[in-house]
């Protein structure tokens, strides 16, 4: 992580790291958002219980070129897809939505028919989840 | 690459076995056994407790087997609490889906998607006659895993109790009601900490008159640890949030003597063994100095330090899932080696879904054979007395109270939570514990070393939640506000209104009187917010 740290391969980027619906655990979010900051990125953390309309509008206002979303509940195909048609009604549709949490293998396929971008699960490492969103947002 | 290839590239690197446990504690390879002094030991049943609570263990009364079940509707989580007790489970544990948590009706577009999928949707008296159907309350002990609505959903089931005619007086049980832990580490909190604190107090009290064999509270690290900390800190903000809520429950004029006796704790179990036996003995032994230096508790069971147990969520994985079996095994045996006096084995498959009837039942039979096979609970503290783990015992409490000092240093649990101070704290332990688990300095079988890359999950048995489950919740949700008198709601929402605006006034038995009107747990919310607020999240990082 340190070689991540000195190469900020996020740099100048702005990333909006979310928490749609109830689930509440947030250490994952909290961790990937503090890991994207030391990649170099600028990270806007939403905090809980927010509606996938709220993190949208958040998006848009904020003119973020990703969404990192965060959902243990079971629920995130419902959530994720709210998401992506909010985006999509700010036409926002080309900001690039990322998922984690506990996303079952089977459900990582429809995520992506939704239009999510990559899908990291918690045993991924941290400096491939920062080397393969570098690689998205180039 | 394919998971029979006779070559997989494994993890290369060596593991290695540090010289600290996971809590920082440094570990010889041979104890000096001069370092140990006999009079700190003492004995099983005699202050301070660090040996156990009771003089004779698990032979005067075996641990309470539960399994945290709950999911969907009532009637399904029914059916799964009837299955558990055949199989010899001796306790209910009812997980509740996160609008029920949370506070939200069903109803509620916040809570649409979530409708019974990480428990069961309790969201007014006629579920809970449902959930509890031909299961007789009186012999039957029912753990609730609830906090935000905690106060709720105990006054839901003495409604129930009320409804099928059971003595309230022989209620057993606990409800978690933690909501301090919830602010740090799990976030389904609803009002502000100073109203919350409040609350949990008034059901307390309450039920210190009212359903004396129950415990209002379970003081839980659990959260805490899977967040990211380790053991010692998890005992050490548990001990903070159970002193914090001894002084609550002083300002309101309760006595120590009485409430003290009802307070329980509960914990993750994660695999560092002699970390986790040490981490309750330290605890056992901490509280009952607190409570008798302290607050000048006398009688024993005032000082009696009793607590459940549960696997770590967090430290079962899901590359190589059974492999989580044997973890789920060793964490048991520490457990017991600690002395707890409930314990809910985890299923092998929680790291990615909920349990199906095979791994539930495989969890319950896990504890069985610890239980009846293994022998481990005939004597009381069978490792007592071991040079390491009587040194490594007051290494933790050292540990422990160096936390603990930091949360006084910084003014104590309530306003480090407003400022948001733990939270942090815990974010940039979580941060370490992943960075460590990436790098195989935390060594995780099957996850981070000896691993098959490419090996997709492979189980018996995939859970499947019934997909009309939601759409079921709001048809019953529906026809019980057809049915109840609306009037009734109305009058008791007002009375409950009324009591929360008096802080010298206790609001459960109004609570009592809602839920027996059939008010819902999202009616019963909102007139209390109306009051008190919500809490707003610092979100600091």
């Amino acid at each position: 992580m340190n070689d991540v740290k000195e190469a900020r391969p996020l740099a100048g980027k702005r990333i909006l790291v979310g928490k749609p619906g109830l689930d509440g655990h947030d250490i994952g979010a909290k961790i990937v958002a503090l890991t994207l900051r030391d990649a170099g990125a600028e990270v806007i953390y939403t905090g809980l219980r927010r509606s996938p309309a709220q993190i949208a509008q958040v998006a848009v206002d904020e003119g973020v070129d990703a969404v990192g979303l965060s959902i243990l509940s079971g629920s995130h195909k419902e959530l994720v897809g709210d998401v992506i048609s909010e985006l999509r009604a700010h036409k926002a549709g080309d900001v690039k939505v990322f998922v984690g949490g506990t996303i079952p293998g089977e459900d990582h396929a429809a995520l992506r028919e939704l239009g999510v971008a990559a899908v990291f699960t918690a045993d991924m490492p941290l400096d491939r989840v920062v080397s393969q969103l570098a690689a998205e947002l180039a | 690459m394919n998971a029979r290839d006779p070559n997989p590239p494994a993890e290369l690197a060596e593991p290695v076995l540090g010289p600290v446990s996971r809590s920082g504690i440094p570990v010889p390879t041979a104890v000096d056994a001069s370092a140990v002094k006999p009079e700190n030991i003492g004995k099983p049943g005699e202050y301070p407790f660090t040996r156990g609570i009771f003089p004779d263990g698990y032979q005067g009364r075996l641990w309470t087997i539960r399994q945290y079940s709950g999911f969907g509707t009532a009637e399904e989580s029914n059916e799964r609490y009837k299955f558990l007790l055949q199989q010899g489970q001796t306790g209910l544990s009812v997980a509740l889906d996160l609008p029920t948590q949370c506070g939200f009706d069903p109803t509620h577009p916040m809570a649409r998607p979530e409708i019974g999928k990480v428990g069961v949707s309790l969201s007014n008296l006629s579920e809970a006659e449902i959930l509890f159907k031909d299961l007789d309350l009186s012999k039957i002990s029912t753990s609730f895993t609830i906090n935000g609505t905690a106060a709720i959903i105990y006054a839901m089931y003495l409604a129930v109790a009320d409804k099928q005619g059971v003595p309230r007086s022989k209620l057993t049980g606990t409800i978690q009601n933690d909501i301090l832990k919830e602010y740090v580490a799990r976030g389904t909190w609803i009002f502000p900490v100073r109203p919350s604190m409040r609350l949990i107090a008034d059901s307390i009290l309450y039920s210190n008159d009212v359903t004396p064999r129950f415990n209002p509270i379970s003081i839980a690290g659990a959260h805490v640890r899977d967040a990211g900390a380790t053991a010692a800190e998890e005992m050490a903000y548990t001990l903070a949030n159970g002193l914090a809520y001894v002084e609550e429950l002083k300002r309101r004029g309760g006595d120590v003597e009485k409430f003290a006796k009802r307070l329980s704790f509960f914990f993750y179990v994660h695999m560092d063994f002699f970390d986790e036996i040490a981490k309750f003995r330290a605890g056992r032994r901490l509280w009952a100095r607190f409570m008798k230096e302290r607050y000048g508790a006398n009688d024993p069971k005032a000082q009696h330090f009793r607590f459940g147990v549960v696997c770590g969520g967090s430290s079962l994985v899901a590359p190589q899932p059974y492999n989580n079996v044997v973890r789920v095994a060793v964490e048991t045996m520490a457990a017991v080696f600690g002395g707890a006096q409930s314990i809910f084995t985890c299923a092998f498959d929680e790291a990615f879904q909920i349990p199906t009837e095979f791994s539930a039942e495989l969890a319950v039979r896990t504890q069985q054979m610890i239980a009846f096979e293994s022998g481990i609970g005939r004597t009381v503290d069978p490792l007592g007395g071991s040079y390491f783990l009587e040194q490594h015992t007051d290494r933790m409490e050292e540990a422990i109270l160096k936390v603990m000092n930091e949360i006084d240093a910084y003014g104590g649990v309530t306003p480090a939570i407003e400022d948001g101070w733990i939270q942090l704290r815990l974010a940039e332990r979580g941060l370490e514990r992943k960075l460590d688990t990436d790098s195989g300095k935390n060594v995780i079988v099957g996850q981070n070393h000896f691993r098959k890359e490419g090996e997709q999950i492979g189980v018996r048995e995939i859970f499947k939640l019934d997909p009309t489950v939601a759409q079921r919740a709001l048809e019953k949700f529906q026809r019980v506000l057809d049915t109840r008198s609306q009037s009734a709601v109305d009058a008791s929402l007002a009375k409950l209104a009324t009591a929360a605006a008096k802080d010298s006034e206790n609001v459960m038995p109004y609570l009592v009187d809602c839920c027996h009107a059939y008010a819902t747990v999202g009616e019963m919310v909102a007139c209390l917010k109306k009051e008190w607020g919500e809490f707003k999240e610092p979100v600091n990082l």
